[in-house]
């Protein structure tokens, strides 16, 4: 094939004295860059950018664009990753000048329609969660957590009292540990009991004076609601305890409950997956955090504030200061207002139902090939147990890359970590009926070539761009960036 | 109940509700304690059409002066250049923007190739071996900076901070701080240059000696001014520190970058290479270092390997370090990055090469240059000598600041930042103004006859 360019780079491509930009006009007198800079600044040796006519850039990332799965193309039932379709309507209300060619140090008086829809953003995520203030300003999930934590923290010491431990269960997602670290805490673990559920005994035993927060996700991640949330949380509080809710399985909650009304003091949203917003192949996310009235003092600064229709920016004495150099991204909160907005309450309700049905029906298609460790019903995802894979020479992650020969992308493997070579399925709501069906086909015929043909699902993925990617080999090699010579 | 997002019709609901073995989708609730059920509808406002709700929003937009409306000379690590249409054009496509981190190699051999590109780029235009795959912003990857600074040096908390630091950087570096335990002793700047001043630097480094992690320094400075990097990784060294090296890429295409003086960790801003300044976010940080300090290194990096057949091919690599593998003992918590942003910025680094960035970043400094000799006849001159890039503070006299923010506003324009806003010991009526070449040459007449009328001599 004439394009069939695989892995050629830029680099490669490139050829000395080609441009892809024209020349911009000169209406100021030109002067050389040896007057503006004196030669012991300037640069000796060039950066190594590829050189290259319009076009060929053009085609060059066209190309590189087909070799991805993405959610406009097919399925994508990442779990925990909430891959729902993503509104064109938000894209195109994202590009608008009034809002891209904006300037962070712009007074407000200019910047009042934007401020105007963070404002209400934050009341809205406020109603949707039942939290009494809400930050916009984290730029991603895990910058959320952080975010979050250190709220906490100010709180904790707004009271005279330096806690230092944060209790997180076993089966939780990676950051929330790394978020605690890098917030200054040390972590400690909490045990899942055998329903897959919090170990309600062992938080109990584990909490003190000295606990700052219990970090955990609900639904958690196995996808299943933690029944005693109102005991978790009483017994937090009891000894002061901040519960913190790791908002990612958000969608499945969506108009049929409220972490608010379930006694979370603080949460993180992720835009970038219950509201629409696009995942961008990893970012822009945006993570707002909601809190309750307590700790609405220590929320991030600036603050935006309504006087009678009048937006202002302030920044409150007991604020943790600023955890981004501007207001976070912003063109991801006009996205999720255009979605809320396009929702409403009947829309909104309807997005934790239908996620919560498809998981239900995904899963009872399913099950007679593979079940889950722990019992439902589900929330908007569940997690296989792939250990029966083991007993014919196969893993989940051979399971996951024949998958992907069908069109489909991969679940999320390999975690949690509580379950043993997990498969972790979240369909959402957008998927119709037929592709849950098709998908239950394609992952009944996938087990059944397990049994029958495993050798085919060992040397998976057979019908992509790529075979099987050796990723020891990148780990050992670590070529990070372009060898030229 | 159907929605236009939501492919559910009431004949299938039935259906699925059966095929799942309950009778009403209540029933599937049984762990949620029914006390606990949200009983009334959300109070948010009602469904929109989408042309009701575009037109919503096309109304806030409007409540905005955007750069379009007015002509403005902010910048700070926020800088307005032109994009060429191919870049919106790629970051458009919803290969890219709908696919999620690509976990799985095989079916996402498109953002992984570009991302190595653009790690590529990164490391060329700041002069070092590697860079990761991209952080939230140019203050946060800062922050990301001084945790790996602290992971270099074996936990040392203390920082020497370049007091010509973005403060808007320094402010989200203190947010930090209080948990981390971090110190920041201020390094002085000079009072003639405004530069890093040496003696400062020693004698900071000397009064906290073995405690140091990392000296910071800014180039171009918060004055706009290019700081000479030679010789600080020597003190540095000495010091068992590292050198943490905050600097604008532009200016890196005519001027040594960090990466050529040894700076160990290069961090900043990429957002005005192919990205809109949209009030700040989605932003572009970028961090650049050497393998040496691969280990301590935050974030996704993409490597290249093979397939099985033996073809090129690449995928996530490293990630040992991350907390998906690593939980609190990852270098960073970060998950979701600026992914989509790195895609932008790709398209532009490719479309200028090194002669195309190496012309925007001349006519940004001759626009400057420009406004200078202007300003100059109405006896306005930088508060500093120095060699600005595309921004540099000028002295107003005193008392002007209200005439000139006056006129501002009446001719629609927005001169610069007041630095004094933002920094202690600067004067009252400094303003830092950021040219570029998005800015026409009736633009900076217009700058010009304002800051020299209102702001001339009264």
């Amino acid at each position: 094939m004439l394009h069939d360019d695989t892995g050629r780079t830029l680099f490669e491509k490139s050829r000395p004295g080609q441009r892809g930009t024209g020349e911009i006009e000169w209406d100021v007198p030109r002067v050389g860059l040896d007057t503006l800079v004196p030669a012991k600044f300037r640069r000796k040796k060039a950066p190594r950018l590829p050189e290259l006519s319009e076009g060929e850039v053009v085609r060059h990332f066209v190309n590189l664009s087909t070799k991805n799965h993405h959610i406009d193309k097919g399925f994508y039932p990442l779990g925990s990753c909430t891959m729902k379709y993503n509104p064109k309507v938000n894209e195109s209300l994202a590009r608008l000048a009034g809002f891209t060619t904006l300037h962070p140090l712009q007074p407000a008086e200019t910047i009042q329609g934007a401020l105007e829809l963070m404002w209400r953003l934050e009341r809205m995520l406020g109603e949707i969660s039942g939290m009494d203030s809400v930050s916009l300003q984290p730029a991603a999930g895990a910058h959320g957590e952080l975010t979050a934590l250190l709220v906490v923290r100010a709180y904790h010491l707004s009271r005279g009292e330096d806690r230092r431990k944060v209790l997180i269960p076993d089966s939780a997602h990676g950051t929330n540990p790394a978020s605690a670290a890098i917030a200054g805490f040390e972590c400690v673990t909490v045990k899942s009991a055998p329903d897959g559920r919090t170990d309600v005994e062992d938080l109990k035993s584990k909490l003190g004076p000295d606990v700052a927060a219990f970090m955990i996700t609900n639904p958690n991640t196995v996808g299943i609601f933690e029944t005693r949330v109102e005991e978790i949380c009483a017994a937090c509080h009891a000894v002061g305890t901040q519960v913190y809710m790791d908002g990612a399985n958000l969608n499945a909650l969506v108009g049929i409950t409220r972490p608010g009304d379930l006694g979370f003091d603080v949460m993180h949203f992720n835009l970038h997956k219950t509201f629409t917003t696009p995942h961008g192949g990893g970012g822009p996310g945006c993570g707002p955090i909601g809190v309750k009235s307590h700790l609405s003092a220590f929320l991030p600064s600036p603050r935006v504030e309504n006087h009678e229709g009048k937006f202002t920016l302030a920044k409150p004495a007991t604020s943790i200061g600023p955890v981004h150099g501007a207001f976070g991204n912003f063109l991801i909160m006009v996205r999720a207002y255009a979605y809320i907005l396009a929702m409403g309450p009947e829309g909104l309700a309807n997005v934790g139902h239908t996620a919560v049905l498809n998981a239900n029906y995904l899963y009872a298609k399913i099950k007679e090939g593979m079940s889950c460790k722990f019992d439902g019903p589900y929330m908007h995802e569940f997690v296989l147990d792939g250990s029966p894979l083991k007993a014919l020479g196969l893993h989940t992650s051979d399971f996951a890359k024949r998958l992907m020969d069908f069109g489909v992308y991969a679940p999320t493997i390999y975690f949690p970590l509580i379950v043993p070579e997990a498969m972790m399925i979240e369909p959402t709501e957008t998927e119709s009926r037929e592709t849950l069906d098709r998908f239950a086909e394609i992952f009944l015929e996938v087990l059944r070539e397990c049994k029958e043909s495993p050798e085919t699902v060992h040397s998976a993925p057979h019908n992509l761009p790529l075979k099987r990617v050796d990723d020891v080999k990148a780990a050992k090699d670590l070529i990070l960036t372009h060898p030229f010579e | 109940m159907t929605h236009r997002f939501i492919p559910r019709t009431l004949v299938e609901e039935k259906e699925m509700l059966q095929a799942t073995g309950v009778e009403r989708f209540e029933d599937l609730l049984p762990a949620i304690p029914a006390h606990l059920r949200l009983a009334r509808p959300l109070d948010v406002p009602a469904a929109q059409s989408e042309m009701a709700l575009s037109r919503d929003i096309r109304r806030l937009a409007q409540k905005n002066k955007g750069m379009t409306e007015i002509v403005s000379f902010l910048g700070m690590g926020w800088t307005k250049h032109f994009i060429p249409a191919a870049v919106d054009s790629i970051v458009s496509r919803s290969e890219f923007t709908t696919a999620y981190t690509p976990y799985q190699a095989e079916a996402s051999q498109g953002s992984l190739q570009q991302i190595f590109e653009y790690q590529t780029m990164v490391a060329e235009i700041a002069g070092t071996e590697i860079s990761n795959a991209s952080l939230y912003d140019g203050a946060t990857a800062l922050v990301e900076g001084l945790i790996m600074a602290c992971a270099c040096t074996k936990n040392r908390k203390q920082f020497a901070l370049a007091s010509n630091l973005n403060p808007r950087y320094r402010e989200v570096a203190q947010t930090y701080s209080a948990s981390n335990g971090w110190t920041f002793h201020d390094v002085a700047w000079t009072a003639d240059e405004g530069a890093l001043d040496r003696a400062s630097i020693e004698s900071v480094l000397a009064t906290n000696s073995g405690k140091i992690a990392a000296l910071v320094v800014q180039t171009p400075n918060t004055f706009g001014l290019l700081e000479d990097l030679s010789g600080l990784t020597d003190l540095c060294k000495a010091a068992g520190a590292v050198l943490v090296v905050v600097s604008d890429p532009l200016a890196n295409l005519i001027s040594d970058p960090p990466g050529a003086f040894g700076a160990d960790i290069v961090v900043g801003e990429m957002l005005g290479l192919g990205l809109p300044t949209s009030l700040g976010g989605p932003s572009l940080g970028y961090l650049a270092t050497w393998k040496k300090h691969l280990r301590q290194m935050p974030g996704r990096v993409v490597g290249r390997t093979v397939d099985a057949e033996g073809k090129r091919a690449y995928c996530l690599t490293a990630q040992t370090r991350e907390q998906h593998i690593r939980r609190e003992k990852a270098t960073s918590n970060i998950c979701s990055n600026q992914g989509l942003m790195t895609v932008a910025c790709s398209v532009y680094l490719a479309l200028q090469g090194p002669k195309g960035l190496e012309e925007v970043a001349e006519q940004c400094m001759t626009r400057l240059a420009y406004v200078r000799t202007g300003l100059a006849k109405a006896g306005i001159k930088p508060l500093f000598a120095g060699t600005p890039f595309q921004e540099q503070a000028f002295r107003l006299p005193s008392g002007s600041r209200a005439r000139v923010e006056a006129a501002c506003r009446t001719a629609g324009l927005l001169p610069g930042v007041w630095l004094s806003d933002l920094m202690a010991n600067v004067p009252s009526e400094t303003i830092l103004v950021c040219t570029s070449e998005t800015h026409s040459k009736s633009d900076l007449d217009l700058l010009v006859s304002i800051l020299s009328s209102a702001g001339g001599a009264a």
